[in-house]
Parts: structure tokens; C-alpha cells; sequence
């Protein structure tokens, strides 16, 4: 069922978000802290606008989203790392000097630049995707083999991040960081600009996500996850859109992967293993797949509860999350947003019947 | 001659679904092919709108050769299916569904950009009226009744606006009143396009077979005429029709 939104709950929701939080924060009631999380969770909401794109509209599984989140990620790291060496007057990032690397390898080389940096961290994964769909979606490869096949993919990018010889840091991954465009990260305020230009960046990642979904383009998407024989039979080159959205779907995970790294200030492949590609995927199962607001909610709300069970419960939030899941695939499929829907339903119905039942 | 179809064969695991010698059809006809089950009917279709790849063979359509092309090739070359399954698009609206069909550019751009013209509104409606779709315009696919579905998918073809229209068992599942309407509709349709439909029900067989029904059996052709010349044929009759009064007559 798609109702249309009432534009209150947008203004609710961009008012606690851009005026509440940061009011709060200004006026000494909440700390630098959970601004600066609140941002990292719209990046996660950013990435999972991709996922719900490729997953909940295509009917696509894509389990590499968390890998094109760290190429953003990494990208933008690269580039922090650099301008640190520089400003410090040394040629090469501390770990690599541990590692007895004597030349900055070449593909270390464009990422002095912000601008190469900005460019290649969008160009990366948008190739990326854009050679393995091209690949996988003309073999028609589909279902639970696209989801193996993917997921295989990011843990073999896993594998090779993890190594000391790629020169990304290993294990270790990049940190420490000091400042991007001169301003310092450590600085109160420059982690409210961050947390603001994050809230911007979702919120005009969510209206491109929701032009593409209500246009004939988003009909196409949908229809190929209902029926894809019919949608060819007439006369749609199903390549080309699933190859289209995984590509946008890479790069809105990247972008998020982009601003997730300022705010954390360490990237490592701990970001793209197995349990983090499909926590991303649970986002959207939670929040409502083939729902864009439900993508945004599920990260949101999943990453809030997170945060709340690691510091109450610290062992239990794998269960926890599991138990959510298995709630979600059993008994409200479409998510925390189809459970709202079918509630504000079932009391329109009771409002609607009352009188006739009265009569 | 629209469509010529000589020697096609295919064979799934070593059994032999298709062997057609021959079968041409004219432009702006309508051709009924009959069989029992297993005849090969719905591969004879498959193979036409490029599901299934033939063996060996060759098929012209408008004089040029389809045999091998992509599905989407086969379509914009103007040929529509309606498949025996009614598939439509669950998820979408009645219109959404008709809208995507509809005869337009279909690439990614011009999807993403596309805005609905009114020209395209009153067309989509026209169609939907034939069909009695219109009070369900604004219904979700998934919801409609079966008879329902297989006209939209009747629809949907209708808008793709295809030279030939391969439509197989469209009375499936309808009541007999749905069923005429159906047939009645292939008439009107036969006027503007060409048509190949499978059908079982030999009362709508006879309702819409004004020209020539096409028999298949194991594969085979078995004959080709007007419908008094099927219905009367010892051959078709001891194969075909014959086995189902036989087993009526046991009951």
C-alpha cells in the first residue's frame, strides 16, 4: 500500500534533526558526543537508501554495500593521512614506514588532492559495481546466488585489506587523523558541521532516492523484482537497470562511507566483514524494505539501540538484534514501517466500522 | 507472410517437445493452435518470443530472422506474449502496470525522466475500458481476481501494441461469460493485429477460429484448416477431441 505522507512528519523529523539536536547541544544538554553519533548514523542511513534501492525496489541482494561503504571511507582516510605526513614533513604515513616502504605506492599518489580524492572515492566504487553487475546481471544471475556471489566478494576484499602488503594499514586500518580542509576534527564545532552536512546529504539522498522511486524509472525497478520475464517481453533491457541502480547504490553507500570517516576518525576492514555487510541489510529488513523512509528509520533506529544495548547489555546486543530479526521475518515482513502501517489500518477500519456497526 | 516457421525442432533431455515442418501466418490473422497436452504449443511460443532457445531451425518475421535474438530484441521487433500464467506485476498499480507496457522509449533516461502525456493517459484508458479494468485502475495487480489478471496481462500486450500477438490460453479460469467477452475481443483485436492463440476450450475455439486452427500432436503438425474441417477430422478426432469423448463416454 503506498499513502501519501503527510509533510508533517518530514517537518518533524528534519526539526528534531537540524534544530532540536543541535539546540540541545548548544544550550550544554547534550555532548559533543552524541551529536557527532547521530552523524555517523545518517551516514549508515545514507548507505542504507542504496541498499533499499537495489534490495527492497530491484528485489536485488546486494551484500557488497558494506565494501563500497569503505572505499569511501578509506578514500577520504588516504587523504587525511597524506595532509597529517605532509604537514609533519615526512613522505610516508607512520605505518608504512613501519612496514620498511620506501616510495608512496602509486596508488597513494591522487589522494593528495581533495578534489582526486573526492572524485576517486565516488569513481572506485561506482567501476566497481558498475564491472561486477555488468558480469553477474548478464549471466542473469539471480536470487541467493547474487547475495552468495556478492557477499564471497566482500569477504575476498575483506581478506585483501586485511594484508599489510595492499599499504592500507592491515588490520589496523587508517587513524588518526587531526584536521580535513585545515579544521581541526577534534574541534566541537567542526563536528557539528560534519553532523550538519550529513543530515543535508541524507536528506537530499532521500529526495533524489524518492524522485527515482516515484518515476517510471522506480515503476521499471519494481516491476523487475515482481516479474522480470514480463518486464523484458516488454521490451525493457533489464541489464541496464539493474546495472544503473546497483551503480547508484554503490555510490550513495559510498558517499556515506565519505562522511562516516571524519566522524569516527578510523577506518579498518572491520567495517566491511561479514556481520557488517549483513547488518547493513538488516537495516532495511527492519525498517521497512521497499520503503525508503523504513530504509532511513531501520539504520537510524537499529544504530540507536545499538548504542543504548552495547552500554547496557554489552554482551547480549547480537542476540538481541538476531531475536529482531527473526520477529521481523516472522511476523511483520515489511518492517518496523509495514507494523505501522497495518496499525494506523486496523484503527481506521475500527474508526470506519464503529458507525455502521451502530446504525 | 508474417511469420514463417520451417523445420523448427527442439528437444528438452532427449525428448523431442517441437519437430515443426512448417507454419506460416498471414498479416492480420488470427490462427488457433489446439493440441493435447504436451503438444508443444506453449514452447512453439516460447521459442517465437525468444524464452526458449530452438535446436535448429529457422523463423522470419517480416522477413527478417528472430530465431536467436534477445527477448527485448523479439519485443521491439513487435511481438507480444501473453503468457498461460497470467504475469503481471503484483507490486504495482492496474495503471502502473499498463503505463510500463505501453508503446513508448524505454531506456534508462528516458524511464527516469519520463513524464505522462495526456495523449498516453486517454490511450492507457481506452484500453483499460475494453477490458473492464477501469473501476481497478487504482487497485494493486496482486489484488485482482484471476480473470481479472489475465485480462490485464490481455492489456498489457494490447498497449505494447505489437504486429503480432502471441496469447496463450487467455479463458483459462473465466467464467463462460468472461470467456466470450475474451473471444469477442480477439475479433476485434484480429482487425489491427496478428494473432496466434492456444486454447483448450473448444466452445471459444469455435467462437473465434474464423480462419484456420493449426492441430499439434506430440510436436507435430498434424493438420491445418478451418475449424468444421478440425472438428470433423478422424485424426484429430482419435487423438485429440476422440480421447476426451471416449472418456466421457466411460463416465
Amino acid at each position: 500500500m503506498r499513502t501519501k505522507t503527510n509533510p508533517l512528519y518530514y517537518i518533524l523529523f528534519i526539526a528534531f534533526f537540524a534544530i532540536l539536536l543541535p539546540a540541545g547541544y548548544l544550550s550544554g544538554f547534550l555532548s559533543v558526543n552524541t551529536i557527532s553519533v547521530w552523524g555517523r548514523y545518517f551516514c549508515f542511513a545514507i548507505a542504507a537508501l542504496g541498499i533499499d534501492l537495489i534490495w527492497g525496489y530491484t528485489g536485488i541482494l546486494s551484500m557488497c554495500q558494506a565494501f563500497f561503504f569503505c572505499l569511501g571511507s578509506y578514500g577520504i582516510a588516504m587523504h587525511l593521512l597524506l595532509k597529517k605526513t605532509v604537514a609533519a614533513g615526512a613522505v610516508l604515513p607512520d605505518f608504512m614506514a613501519w612496514n620498511k616502504i620506501e616510495t608512496l605506492p602509486f596508488f597513494w599518489q591522487p589522494f593528495h588532492s581533495f578534489g582526486w580524492s573526492l572524485v576517486l572515492c565516488l569513481l572506485i566504487p561506482a567501476l566497481f559495481a558498475f564491472v561486477v553487475g555488468f558480469v553477474l546481471f548478464r549471466s542473469r544471475i539471480k536470487g541467493v546466488y547474487m547475495a552468495i556471489i556478492t557477499q564471497a566478494l566482500t569477504l575476498a576484499m575483506w581478506l585483501i585489506f586485511l594484508r599489510n602488503e595492499t599499504n592500507l594499514g592491515g588490520t589496523n586500518g587508517l587513524t588518526d587523523f587531526n584536521t580535513i580542509l585545515g579544521y581541526n576534527l577534534s574541534s566541537s564545532s567542526v563536528k557539528l558541521g560534519l553532523y550538519m552536512i550529513s543530515f543535508a546529504v541524507l536528506c537530499a539522498a532521500y529526495f533524489a532516492c524518492y524522485y527515482i522511486t516515484h518515476s517510471k524509472f522506480g515503476k521499471v525497478l519494481q516491476a523487475i523484482r515482481d516479474s522480470e520475464s514480463r518486464i523484458s517481453y516488454a521490451a525493457y533491457k533489464v541489464v541496464d537497470y539493474k546495472l544503473a541502480v546497483f551503480v547508484v547504490a554503490a555510490l550513495l553507500a559510498a558517499v556515506g562511507g565519505m562522511l562516516y570517516l571524519p566522524q569516527t576518525g578510523i577506518i579498518t576492514p572491520g567495517r566491511m566483514d561479514v556481520k557488517a555487510s549483513v547488518e547493513m541489510v538488516m537495516w532495511v529488513a527492519l525498517g521497512g524494505r521497499g520503503n525508503l523512509k523504513g530504509a532511513v528509520l531501520g539504520a537510524l533506529l537499529v544504530n540507536f539501540l545499538y548504542s543504548i544495548c552495547t552500554s547496557l547489555f554489552p554482551d547480549s546486543w547480537l542476540f538481541i538484534l538476531g531475536f529482531l530479526f527473526v520477529i521481523t521475518v516472522l511476523y511483520f515482513d515489511k518492517g518496523f514501517m509495514g507494523l505501522v502501517e497495518s496499525i494506523r489500518q486496523r484503527l481506521a477500519n475500527t474508526r470506519f466500522k464503529t458507525p455502521q456497526t451502530t446504525l | 507472410m508474417l511469420l514463417n516457421v520451417n523445420n523448427l525442432s527442439v528437444s528438452f533431455g532427449g525428448v523431442h517437445a517441437l519437430n515443426l515442418d512448417h507454419f506460416s501466418l498471414r498479416d492480420k490473422e488470427l490462427r488457433v493452435i489446439i493440441g493435447p497436452n504436451g503438444a508443444g504449443k506453449s514452447t512453439f511460443l516460447d521459442i517465437i518470443c525468444g524464452k526458449t532457445k530452438a535446436d535448429k531451425g529457422e523463423i522470419t518475421f517480416n522477413g527478417k530472422p528472430i530465431l536467436g535474438k534477445t527477448e527485448v530484441k523479439i519485443a521491439e521487433a513487435g511481438i507480444g506474449r501473453k503468457f498461460q500464467k497470467p504475469s503481471v506485476f503484483p507490486g504495482l498499480t492496474v495503471y502502473d502496470n499498463l503505463l510500463l507496457a505501453a508503446k513508448m522509449k524505454k531506456d534508462i533516461f528516458s524511464s527516469l525522466f519520463f513524464k505522462a502525456t495526456p495523449a498516453l493517459a486517454e490511450r492507457i484508458h481506452a484500453v483499460a475500458t475494453k477490458l473492464s479494468l477501469t473501476t481497478a485502475m487504482y487497485k494493486m495487480a496482486g489484488d485482482l481476481s484471476h480473470g481479472q489478471k489475465q485480462w490485464l496481462e490481455i492489456a498489457i500486450v494490447v498497449l505494447q501494441d505489437p504486429t503480432l500477438m502471441l496469447i496463450d490460453e487467455p479463458a483459462a479460469g473465466m467464467s463462460d461469460e468472461e470467456t466470450e467477452k475474451t473471444g469477442a475481443l480477439l475479433l476485434e483485436l484480429s482487425k489491427a493485429h496478428s494473432i496466434i492463440v492456444i486454447e483448450h476450450d473448444m466452445k471459444f475455439v469455435e467462437q473465434i477460429a474464423n480462419e484456420l486452427v493449426t492441430v499439434l500432436v506430440r510436436g507435430k503438425r498434424l493438420m491445418e484448416g478451418t475449424f468444421a474441417e478440425v472438428k470433423n477430422d478422424q485424426r484429430v478426432i482419435d487423438c485429440y477431441l476422440g480421447r476426451t469423448n471416449a472418456q466421457l463416454e466411460t463416465l
